[in-house]
């Protein structure tokens, strides 16, 4: 896990891309960029050489789950670390999730240390494959 | 033709009828007759909107899509405004705690620097001892130790008061769907009118509503200083100077 890693934060919420960018920044990690949905994120992924996405579920033009399974089938992107921070916290919800391929969900409210938990993790096992 | 307007033309026709023939207690009661047969079929039309607005406020108060509305309170509209209420004060109290703790640290921190400053300008005045010196040294020492563990707790809470910013995103996710609700029911509301009035159209409702109430509650930014709101705190101040203040 490299600390100049580029980093996408996606949230239709401008307060909570600022709370995330500033965790991050804290964390170490200075190259973030934001996107504010779904739609506007995915052409900046697929020509911007990201290292991580952080992305919220509920988006007006693109959900994150969309974004997730977009990102998934773009053979340039499929390999992309995903992490999911939201507030949508259904069982069928997370299930789905996995299912489509995402590395690691973070639900909110969430506290710094659980989301340094879910980063560390990701890249963990990550590294180990 | 529907059912309807031929039982309306059918009635129609007996009117006239019935004028023509200058049967006034027949007229009369064709007249009634024509006027309940409206009423019913505008009463059916009220009823079919009434129970589409009670089932939208059903569904709204069952909908649970988001983990955000997993608290059992969250169970209709009024129901989310109050948590709106609940979680912003939540958010709030546990800011200033940070704050509370934070403030204190940091005077600490002043209060002790500001005193080694001190004795190293004693220092450089060249008035103190060899003894005070090496004092000095270890003490300076052992602050800049100190210093160290106090800036990360000072750091931590300023963590801790970033991320209790959430609320926004929270409660705005929650608003979010209130707000769609009550467009519906506003929209639901214009045809409940443009029914019992078929002279209104739906382009004679402006976005524009007035409110009548003398206390409007906090300034929202859209409003400028007109008519009887006063926007901002120098407009504030203007108007009391103005009245002897």
């Amino acid at each position: 896990m490299n600390k100049d890693m580029k980093i996408l934060i996606v949230d239709d919420f401008s307060t909570m891309r600022r709370i995330i960018k500033n965790l991050m920044h804290d964390l170490g990690f200075n190259n973030t960029s934001e996107a504010d949905d779904g739609k506007t994120a995915l052409p900046l992924l697929q020509s911007g050489n990201f290292d991580f996405l952080i992305t919220d579920w509920n988006m007006p033009g693109m959900t994150g789950i969309d974004l997730l399974k977009a990102v998934r089938s773009d053979p340039r992107l499929a390999k992309l670390p995903v992490l999911m921070v939201t507030a949508e916290a259904k069982r069928e919800q997370i299930i789905e999730a996995a299912q489509a391929g995402v590395n690691g969900y973070v639900v909110k409210p969430f506290n710094a240390a659980a989301l340094k938990e879910k980063i560390d993790k990701i890249f963990e096992r990550i590294n180990a494959n | 033709m529907s059912e309807e307007k031929e039982h309306r033309l059918a009635i129609a026709r007996s009117l006239v009828e019935s004028i023509e023939k200058g049967d006034d207690s027949e007229t009369n009661m064709l007249v009634e007759k024509m006027a309940k047969f409206h009423e019913l079929s505008l009463f059916r039309e009220l009823g079919k909107l009434t129970r589409e607005m009670h089932d939208e406020l059903n569904n709204f108060s069952f909908e649970s899509s988001s983990g955000v509305l997993s608290n059992s309170e969250m169970v209709d509209a009024k129901g989310r405004l109050n948590y709106v209420i609940k979680l912003t004060e939540n958010s709030v109290n546990k800011t200033l705690n940070f704050v509370e703790v934070g403030l204190p640290l940091a005077a600490e921190m002043k209060d002790k620097s500001g005193l080694i400053h001190e004795k190293w300008q004693v220092f450089h005045r060249g008035e103190m001892s060899n003894d005070d010196f090496k004092k000095l040294g270890d003490e300076t020492n052992e602050y800049l130790g100190w210093s160290t563990v106090q800036a990360e707790k000072i750091r931590e809470n300023f963590s801790n008061i970033l991320v209790s910013q959430d609320f926004q995103d929270l409660t705005g996710q929650v608003i979010r769907r209130v707000i769609n609700l009550v467009q519906d029911i506003e929209n639901k509301m214009i045809d409940l009118i443009i029914i019992s009035d078929p002279r209104v159209k739906k382009e004679d409702f402006t976005k524009n509503s007035t409110v009548d109430s003398k206390a409007n509650g906090p300034r929202i930014p859209d409003c400028d200083s007109h008519g009887d709101r006063v926007s901002c705190q120098d407009d504030v101040d203007d108007l009391l100077s103005r009245l002897g203040f």
